[in-house]
C-alpha cells in the first residue's frame, strides 16, 4: 500500500476566507455564527445561522463556467483554487497529469426551487435557463469543477450526510494507497441559504439562543439546545506520497486512517456502538493504539444526544488516555457536507501552528461525559497526530488520522 | 417598439451577460462563429427574449438566427 499525504488545502469558510484567516480564527476563538433575518419572515424556529459572503466570480471564471455553479460550487470554487495554488499544480500539470476529484456534496436547494417557480409561473421549461440543470443535481460542485479544471482522473460526487467530505477524503486514500489515482481534489460544500434550511428548522434541531448567537454552539456543553446550521466549502488535495516528493510539493499531513461504519438504527437519532466502530476501524488502518492520538476533532454539533453518544464513544476507546478533545463547531457551526473537510483542514493547521482550538462554550460537561477532556481554551500543544470525525443522517460515520509527515 | 430599441436591448443583453465586447455588434456578426455563442446559450437567449419582449420564441425558431441582424429581423417581426 502507498502512503498517501495532503499536499494542499484551501477554505472558505464563516470564519476565514483563506487558510491563514481561518487559522488566526481558530486560535482566538472567533465565531462565524450570526442572524439572518429572511429567517424570521420564513417562520423558522431559529434564525441563527453561519455567516458568509458570495464570492464574486466574475473575472475570474467565464459565463458558461459561472453560469452552472451555484453558491456552494463558487465557495467550493475559491476554496479549490487555494488549494491548488499551494499545492503548487497549475493548469499546465493538471493538463499533463491525470488527477481525479471526489467532493462531498449533498443538496443543491436554490436552482430547483427557483427552476419549479418558473415552471409554476410560466408553464414552459424553455424559460428555465440553461445553468439550472448543471446547478441542481447532487453532483454540481464535482460536475463544474472537473470542467473548470479540465480533470482527467476519476470525477464523483460523495453524498453521505454531514460525512460526505470526511469520506471522500477517505476514499481518495484508499483509491491512491490501492495504487489507482495519484492525486485527487477532495472536499465539500454547503450551501448558505433559508431555503435549504426549513425543513431541518422543523425538525426542532436547532439552536434558539439568538440573543446571543456566539454563544449558541455549545458541544459537549450541559446547556446546549441544538445546533446552529452553517456552511462554506473546503478543498484538499490528497496525493501519493511519490506523487508529491516527485513534484517537490509541500506536505501538510500524511493520512494514517480511514474508519467508517453505520449505525443500523434510527435515521436521526445516533447510537455509541456505531461511531465507536469508526473510531476502533480508522485506529486499526493506521495501526495505532489511542494513546498515539494527540487530539480529537469531534463531530459534536451541539445536539443533546448526538454530543451524548459521541462522548460515550471517545470515552469507551480514548478514557484511559485523557485524549484533549475540542469541537470547532462551536465557532463555525454546523459545516455538514463541509465539514469533513474543513475539519481536517482546522485540525491541520492546529498541527502545523501547535495548538488546540478551544471548544468555545463549554462550562459543565453532561454527568456522563465528566471524564471527556474537553478543551475549552486555546491550548498551546505540539500536535503530531490527530483524529476527526463525522458523522451523518442515516447513521453514516467517518473517522480520519492524520499525521506530521515523516520521512 | 422601434428597431433601434430591440438592438440596443440585445446588445447590452450581449455586451454584460455574455461579456463580448461591444466592437463585435455589429449587424453581420455571425453568433456562432463570430461570438463565440454555443448552442446551450441559445437557451438562455430565448429566455431573454421571452423577458425583454414578452414573446416566447422556440429552439426551432433559433436554427434560422445566424447572425445579430437575423436576430434583430426576428424579434421585430414578432412583436
Amino acid at each position: 500500500m502507498r502512503r498517501v499525504v495532503i499536499s494542499g488545502a484551501g477554505i472558505y469558510s464563516t470564519i476565514g476566507l483563506d487558510l491563514n484567516s481561518v487559522a488566526d480564527s481558530l486560535y482566538s476563538g472567533k465565531s462565524g455564527i450570526g442572524i439572518d433575518e429572511r429567517r424570521k419572515e420564513f417562520g423558522f424556529r431559529s434564525a441563527l445561522t453561519g455567516l458568509l459572503d458570495r464570492p464574486n466570480l466574475k473575472g475570474l471564471l467565464s459565463r458558461r463556467e459561472r453560469i452552472g455553479l451555484p453558491v456552494q460550487g463558487e465557495y467550493a470554487y475559491m476554496a479549490t483554487m487555494e488549494a491548488l495554488g499551494n499545492a503548487k499544480i497549475d493548469p499546465d500539470f493538471l493538463k499533463s497529469h491525470e488527477v481525479g476529484i471526489l467532493y462531498g456534496n449533498d443538496s443543491s436547494s436554490i436552482p430547483v426551487i427557483e427552476a419549479i417557480d418558473v415552471m409554476r409561473d410560466k408553464r414552459d421549461t424553455s424559460l428555465i435557463g440553461s445553468g439550472s440543470i448543471f446547478q441542481s443535481m447532487n453532483s454540481t460542485v464535482s460536475m463544474n469543477l472537473s470542467v473548470i479544471l479540465k480533470l482527467r482522473g476519476i470525477n464523483l460526487t460523495i453524498s453521505g450526510a454531514c460525512a460526505s467530505s470526511s469520506h471522500a477524503i477517505g476514499l481518495a486514500h484508499l483509491l491512491i494507497s490501492g495504487g489507482f489515482q495519484d492525486i485527487i481534489i477532495c472536499g465539500g460544500a454547503q450551501e448558505i441559504n433559508a431555503e435549504s434550511m426549513g425543513s431541518f428548522d422543523g425538525l426542532g434541531a436547532f439552536s434558539v439562543r439568538q440573543d446571543e448567537p456566539a454563544a449558541a454552539s455549545r458541544p459537549f456543553d450541559r446547556a446546549r439546545d441544538g445546533l446552529v446550521p452553517s456552511g462554506g466549502a473546503a478543498t484538499v488535495v490528497v496525493e501519493s506520497l511519490d506523487s508529491a516528493l516527485k513534484r517537490g510539493a509541500p506536505i501538510l499531513g500524511e493520512i494514517k486512517g480511514y474508519g467508517f461504519s453505520s449505525n443500523g438504527e434510527h435515521i436521526s437519532v445516533p447510537n455509541v456502538e456505531g461511531p465507536k466502530a469508526s473510531l476502533v476501524k480508522a485506529l486499526k488502518a493506521a495501526g495505532m493504539q489511542a494513546s498515539d492520538i494527540d487530539y480529537v476533532n469531534a463531530h459534536a454539533t451541539s445536539t443533546p444526544v448526538g454530543d451524548l453518544n459521541e462522548g460515550k464513544a471517545l470515552l469507551e476507546v480514548f478514557g484511559a488516555c485523557n485524549t484533549p478533545v475540542s469541537s470547532t463547531k462551536s465557532m463555525t457551526g454546523h459545516e455538514m457536507w463541509m465539514g469533513g473537510a474543513s475539519e481536517i483542514i482546522y485540525s491541520l493547521l492546529m498541527m502545523e501552528r501547535g495548538f488546540i482550538a478551544p471548544n468555545l462554550n463549554f462550562s459543565a460537561p453532561d454527568e456522563a461525559l465528566a471524564q471527556l477532556n474537553v478543551v475549552p481554551e486555546t491550548l498551546e500543544r505540539e500536535l503530531n497526530t490527530i483524529l476527526s470525525n463525522s458523522f451523518g443522517f442515516g447513521g453514516t460515520n467517518s473517522t480520519l488520522i492524520l499525521s506530521k509527515y515523516r520521512k | 417598439m422601434q428597431r433601434a430599441e430591440i438592438v440596443k436591448i440585445i446588445n447590452q443583453f450581449l455586451a454584460e451577460e455574455f461579456e463580448i465586447s461591444e466592437s463585435a455588434l455589429v449587424p453581420q456578426a455571425l453568433l456562432i462563429q463570430d461570438l463565440g455563442i454555443e448552442s446551450l446559450d441559445f437557451v438562455d437567449i430565448v429566455v431573454i427574449i421571452e423577458q425583454e419582449f414578452g414573446f416566447k420564441a422556440t429552439r426551432e425558431d433559433m436554427l434560422n438566427v445566424k447572425t445579430l441582424d437575423d436576430m434583430y429581423n426576428f424579434i421585430a417581426s414578432r412583436v
